[in-house]
């Protein structure tokens, strides 16, 4: 009785002081946040129950020295095996719902991103599947319209999944760098700028191989797939900066393919994105100043120089991904594509 | 006791030398199961050692953030074979090789259904495997042991060729092996054992028997279409022809979630076995925990693109996904209870076989408790191909299977030599083997819900103190291994000699010699009792053997 009083506090303790999750940027992080406590705790309960039991069992039930005699012919029991049988049943079925209702306020069943065309890059010819990212929005060819029922990703919250985002971004994973380009600027960056407070939308592409976009502080996860659009949407609720991470093994460097997420004041946004623009009129300047480090390469620096000849991504790569609206410089870039993958093409 | 041999054993007493082997038989074409229940096993501890150097490669590797030890190239490499070797080299002939040795001396058969099906099966698995660690010499696979398209159509296409021609030469082998277990278990039981007195080491390879024969044709197929995407330039997982690599990651699940489950059902049956006969008690909910093997069997088919939460599934999927994952932790819950019951009251004998069984139970529970985790959508979405995934499966996978596999060995070892294992070195073995285990895993947990990835060779720099704590885990865990190659290879002839039954157990394999025959029985065993009946008082005392004889209890006493 005392044991089962202490064990339950023990593992409610546990459930909410754990301290395993990074910070929670947005108000979808908290509720899968709570979730997790919900499982940690009934987790936390089993687990000291299973291990107390296994130690007295080491204690208490050893057998004495010259003791040849056998245990007590129990061969089961039927009351109790029901027991521990329909209390797990319950909760499973209890997590499952709730799984379920954090995952439809989280947008999981946005029925808009259920009617998005799905577009389908048929041609990954090298060039075309980077331009078709940043050009963006090109609407489907109306024959795809019956692909539409594959959802991918994280859509809207039930109650703002109706409106129109705030703004969309679309991010392009290729080996091993992700690129943000903002369509109604026609912004090209090498790392994402958004504003705090606002519903964002990313749609999320992949040139070459899986890459899958992860913002851990958001509790955010999708697979890039080439050929496959996804989307994750979400409202920032905290300004920060925050790391962008791949998480599906795309090549050598995967470990190296991040990014960063700046997580702005509507005030600071706008400056970034008016500076952005302004860059966009004359693309040479910043091009022509290599000394100039962006924020990019400040980031990745440490990782450019400990794998320095290593990596594809060296700094003077990440020099170039900054004005990446400069078409040159995008095809220099463009990662060795296989060539038997490309003689398979079908000649259209 | 469980059986009544029509003669008393001292009537003959030529015989038992007549069915020694010599060692040169377990190099050939051997027909004999037990033959080939030992080739397997000692193949499998081979690849085990190299795959475990692969490992402690990998965690060398991580020790720093930066990629310093190995290239990141060659780090893909060791990581893809590590994860292949582990599993289909490692873990599954294991458990078919405790399967083969075991099933027909506790069903009372001479043999196997089919043995020379049998041996073909076992030696396609060495030419295999010399074949994929050869790879390296080449140009290993880089695309993880999941190898999804387009990557693996990309990077290291020699050995790519090299690893799907390996997996399908193991897939048959298996297969091969999946019929033998079943048409044994089914047809081949002495006529008074029925079906609910069978140990529950066959319940569960008739549950592991049906996974293989269902799952591993389609991933035959996927491996197959892989193969031509890969080699003739098709496109049917090939996004630059139209292809689609979510169609390859269905098929690969489909066989490869159950496999999770072909790897450590034949180790829920041999716990089940040993925890009872070292408790002294019977096992506790038979019925239970040898349906809820076929429950788990059932379920691990319709449970596989939870995988895939994060990759080209939608919500509805997701949804159904989830919750027949959850479920799963039922069956599995009953057994884990049921064994702690039998443990409960129990007069237990803390040797080798009992630590290892012990904490498998509770190693394996962590990895069960992380399992429905991250069976939940939006938690998974945030762990999924992270460290969390890393650790979960290797209390999975080492923490079940691999303590399984140690706890079986300590308890099988008199039976297949003859001769006991030396105590002490097994229990360091122990001792190391638990340390090693939570240092190098349970802090995975931790790192891949603060944001590392898996599958990498550099990481962001604040990771890296947790980083070397599972550095100082594999180190642990590499020479943890060391008093058991030394007390395995010394006690095979210079170990106590351990006589028919040292353990005083009740199944069939224990009423004959050890080490068996070449015929298994001499005479074919009539059952009298279950395979359990510890303690049941109807058995007149004078045929209760001594549960421990002095001779065979020398300082490095089993019993303590």
């Amino acid at each position: 009785m005392l044991a089962g009083i202490a064990l339950t506090l023990a593992s409610l303790w546990y459930g909410q002081n754990h301290g395993l999750m990074p910070v929670e940027a947005s108000k979808d992080a908290a509720l899968v946040d709570d979730l997790f406590n919900a499982m940690m705790t009934v987790g936390a309960g089993i687990f000291f129950l299973v291990e107390g039991v296994i130690l007295v069992c080491i204690f208490k039930f050893r057998r004495k020295k010259g003791d040849t005699t056998d245990g007590p012919p129990i061969e089961g029991n039927i009351p109790l095996e029901i027991l521990w049988t329909a209390i797990p049943v319950v909760i499973v079925l209890v997590i499952g719902v709730y799984s379920f209702e954090i995952y439809r306020v989280e947008g999981g069943f946005d029925p808009e991103a259920a009617e998005q065309p799905a577009i389908v890059q048929v041609a990954m010819l090298p060039g075309s599947g980077l331009e078709a990212g940043l050009m963006d929005a090109q609407p489907a060819p109306k024959g795809m319209k019956h692909h539409s029922h594959m959802a991918l990703g994280v859509g809207g919250s039930p109650e703002s999944a109706q409106n129109a985002p705030d703004l969309t971004v679309n991010v392009l994973g290729l080996q091993y760098a992700w690129i943000f380009t903002y369509p109604d600027s026609g912004v090209t960056a090498g790392e994402l700028h958004i504003p705090v407070g606002k519903d964002i939308k990313l749609t999320i592409k992949a040139q070459d191989v899986i890459h899958a976009f992860w913002l851990p502080q958001f509790r955010l996860k999708q697979d890039a797939i080439p050929g496959q659009d996804a989307e994750l949407r979400f409202k920032p609720t905290l300004a920060g900066e925050y790391p962008i991470v791949c998480a599906e093994l795309c090549g050598a460097y995967h470990g190296a393919m991040a990014s960063k997420l700046y997580v702005m004041e509507q005030d600071d946004y706008d400056a970034w994105l008016q500076q952005q623009v302004a860059a966009l009129d004359e693309p040479q300047t910043v091009a022509s100043k290599p000394d100039e480090i962006n924020a990019d390469a400040a980031y990745l620096a440490p990782f450019a120089s400990q794998f320095a000849d290593q990596t594809g991504v060296d700094a003077e790569l990440l020099q170039q991904l900054h004005p990446l609206h400069n078409h040159e410089l995008m095809k220099a870039m463009q990662p060795p594509v296989d060539p038997a993958a490309v003689s398979a093409l079908p000649a259209a | 006791m469980t059986i009544q041999a029509e003669a008393p054993k001292s009537a003959q007493p030529q015989l038992p030398h007549a069915g020694e082997r010599k060692w040169q038989d377990y190099f050939t074409f051997n027909t004999d199961h037990k033959v080939i229940g030992i080739q397997y096993l000692v193949t499998s501890f081979a690849f085990f050692s190299i795959g475990g150097v692969m490992a402690d490669v990998l965690r060398t590797e991580l020790r720093t953030p930066a990629s310093d030890f190995i290239s990141p190239e060659l780090y893909n490499q060791v990581l893809t074979l590590h994860g292949t070797i582990m599993i289909f080299l490692w873990i599954v002939p294991a458990g078919a090789g405790f399967a083969n040795y075991l099933i027909p001396l506790m069903i009372g058969a001479r043999d196997m259904a089919f043995p020379k099906m049998n041996a073909m099966a076992f030696w396609m698995v060495p030419p295999a495997g010399i074949l994929l660690v050869l790879s390296i010499l080449v140009e290993a696979p880089q695309s993880g042991w999941t190898s999804y398209p387009p990557l693996s159509l990309m990077t290291g296409k020699v050995g790519e060729g090299i690893w799907i021609l390996t997996l399908l030469i193991l897939g048959t082998s298996s297969i091969l092996g999946g019929i033998n277990f079943f048409t044994t278990i089914i047809k081949m039981r002495v006529p008074s054992m029925k079906l609910t007195s069978m140990p529950l080491f066959c319940w569960a390879m008739l549950s592991t028997s049906a996974l293989i024969l269902i799952g591993t044709p389609v991933l035959a197929g996927a491996l197959l279409l892989l193969g031509f995407d890969l080699i003739a330039g098709t496109n049917f997982f090939n996004p630059t022809g139209g292809g689609d690599p979510v169609v390859y990651q269905h098929m690969f699940w489909f066989y490869s979630h159950p496999a999770v489950y072909i790897m450590i059902l034949p180790l829920f049956g041999a716990i089940s076995e040993i925890i009872p006969v070292h408790s002294r008690k019977p096992i506790f909910g038979y019925l239970a925990i040898a349906y809820s093997s076929l429950a788990i069997s059932f379920l691990g088919l319709i449970v596989w693109a939870h995988h895939m939460f994060t990759s080209g599934t939608p919500a509805w999927l997701r949804m159904f996904f989830m919750i027949t994952t959850m479920v799963i932790a039922v069956p599995t819950g009953i057994k884990v209870f049921s064994w702690l019951a039998t443990m409960w009251g129990g007069k237990i004998a803390l040797n080798s076989a009992m630590l290892f069984a012990m904490g498998f139970v509770g190693e394996f529970v962590i990895g069960g408790i992380s399992g429905v985790m991250v069976a939940s959508v939006p938690f998974d979405i945030h762990v999924h191909d992270t460290y969390f995934i890393v650790a979960h499966m290797h209390y999975v996978l080492f923490g079940g299977s691999v303590f399984g596999i140690y706890a079986a060995i300590y308890h099988w070892y008199p039976k297949m030599t003859g001769r006991m294992m030396n105590e002490p070195l097994g229990i360091a073995h122990f001792t190391l083997t638990l340390v090693g285990t939570n240092l190098t895993f349970m802090p995975m947990h931790a790192l891949g819900m603060q944001g590392m990835n898996r599958r990498v060779a550099m990481y962001d720099p604040q990771f890296q103190s947790l980083n070397e704590i599972c550095t100082a885990g594999a180190y642990v865990l590499a020479v943890s291994t060391l008093p058991f190659f030394v007390n395995a290879i010394w006690s095979w002839s210079k170990g106590v000699p351990a006589g028919d039954n040292p353990w005083n157990a009740l199944t069939l394999e224990w009423q004959t010699t050890s080490p068996p025959a070449i015929e298994n029985f001499e005479t074919l065993p009539v059952l009298t009792g279950g395979p359990y009946d510890y303690g049941v008082e109807d058995f007149p005392d004078d045929m209760l053997p001594p549960l421990t004889s002095p001779e065979l209890q020398p300082d490095s006493s089993a019993f303590s």
